[in-house]
């Protein structure tokens, strides 16, 4: 299991915002996407997740192997915590959601409906998601936001395990977690300031 | 897949779904036409078939942006595309879950509110036989003109817009195969038609409008 990035270059609303970043990540590892708003953590992590195509460049990840949760946790207001988690769990072909409801503490919790939790409380349960996927590699953007600092801890604690057990995440964060990790400034990586010439860009 | 479906359902009867909605707009436009038209039940008979697919269709219309609009606003769909089911399938079980909310009620309801636009009797059959042969493709066709606006803010507008054109086979069809059917015609060949334009939009949309989501999350 190895996560391998060559020389890739990617562009938010058809403008070029990273160029030539390259990293390896393997079974074990955690790599921090660190780097001033704007400089283009979330676009990295949405193409390393295969939502958006490489300007340029190589991914080079196990089929089906990744994980992303993005700024929007995907909770319906109007279904209960544990059949959010159940939702993904059928989708990604796992069935037992209970490690992901005690590993976020929210066993208390799993009756109540989505939109009656606070935002940390929907915080936790999107990332309790990450759990019942079962793939090993994370791509977590800002994962800590609205968490307090005993959330913090738990999720870090549920990196950390995650970690253990041959998986390998890459983290969009300005905090500290807790946990040893690589970390990779993106500033260097900064695209230079062009236009894209490509005409048809502004009609796809 | 099924786990799609079965999310689909069941927020669409919890609060807010709009699971009554296509239905309440063809109740009134069928109880208010008559009230327009006036009495004379030659006339509303006459334009029984037309008025009954019109609020069929437009009834499926009013709920077409809610299909990936939600799913876009709060992440799921981002989360959606990433997950090990094809967006190709992602459509097609949200159109089929669209069709059960909406298509499936409209089709058991209109033979009901067809005796208040004065429907012969012989078009009764025909009537819900072609809702049901029709409706599935108002649904997939208006899943894919949702899959092209998904990212638009208020994309309800142009969705209609680019939806309607796409809907005028399926009416012409429809209508014509309940009015032949109610005169005493042979009804086959619209039914036919409309069958194969079912088959055609579930065959061929699912790939044009997961290509258009693909796009459009970008």
């Amino acid at each position: 299991m190895e996560l391998v990035v060559n020389n890739l270059s990617c562009a938010r609303g058809g403008v070029p915002v990273l160029e030539r970043v390259g990293f390896r990540l393997t079974a074990g590892q955690a790599l921090m996407l660190r780097g001033p708003n704007g400089i283009g953590k979330t676009t990295l992590l949405r193409t390393l997740a295969g939502l958006q195509p490489a300007l340029e460049g190589q991914i080079s990840s196990p089929p089906e192997s990744i994980a992303y949760a993005a700024h929007a946790d995907g909770l319906k207001a109007t279904l209960s915590v544990a059949e959010n988690l159940l939702f993904w769990a059928r989708i990604f072909d796992t069935n037992d959601i209970t490690p992901a409801l005690e590993g976020f503490d929210l066993v208390d919790l799993a009756g109540r409906q989505a939109q009656n939790l606070s935002a940390g409380q929907k915080r936790r349960l999107g990332l309790a998601r990450l759990l019942v996927t079962g793939r090993p590699i994370w791509m977590l953007d800002e994962p800590t936001v609205s968490l307090d600092t005993a959330s913090v801890a738990l999720f870090g604690r549920a990196v950390a395990a995650h970690l253990k057990t041959g998986g390998a995440a890459v983290i969009a964060t300005h905090i500290d977690l807790g946990f040893s990790a690589q970390s990779l400034d993106l500033t260097p990586f900064r695209a230079a300031p062009q236009k894209l010439n490509d005409f048809d860009e502004a009609f796809l | 897949m099924i786990a799609l479906l079965k999310r689909d359902l069941s927020l669409s009867i919890r609060a807010g779904g709009g699971f009554g909605l296509g239905l309440a707009f063809f109740l009134i436009v069928t109880i208010l036409v008559p009230f327009g038209v006036g009495p004379q039940s030659d006339t509303l008979r006459l334009i029984a078939p037309g008025i009954l697919w019109v609020g069929a269709l437009l009834a499926c219309l009013l709920s077409l942006d809610r299909i990936f609009a939600l799913d876009y606003e709060d992440g799921s769909l981002d989360l959606l595309a990433t997950a090990p089911i094809p967006l190709e399938a992602v459509v097609a079980m949200k159109a089929l879950a669209h069709w059960v909310t909406t298509g499936l009620p409209l089709t058991l309801a209109a033979p009901v509110l067809a005796v208040l636009l004065n429907l012969q009797g012989a078009g009764f059959g025909w009537l819900v036989l072609s809702l049901l042969l029709g409706t599935p493709a108002l649904s997939m066709i208006g899943a894919f003109g949702a899959a092209l606006t998904v990212g638009l803010k208020r994309g309800g507008l142009l969705l209609s817009l680019l939806v309607l054109p796409l809907y005028v086979p399926t009416l012409i069809f429809g209508a014509e195969s309940v009015r032949r059917g109610a005169q005493g015609m042979a009804t086959t060949t619209p039914l036919l038609l409309l069958a194969g334009l079912t088959l055609a939009s579930v065959a061929l949309l699912p790939f044009a409008a997961a290509a258009a989501i693909r796009v459009n999350l970008r």
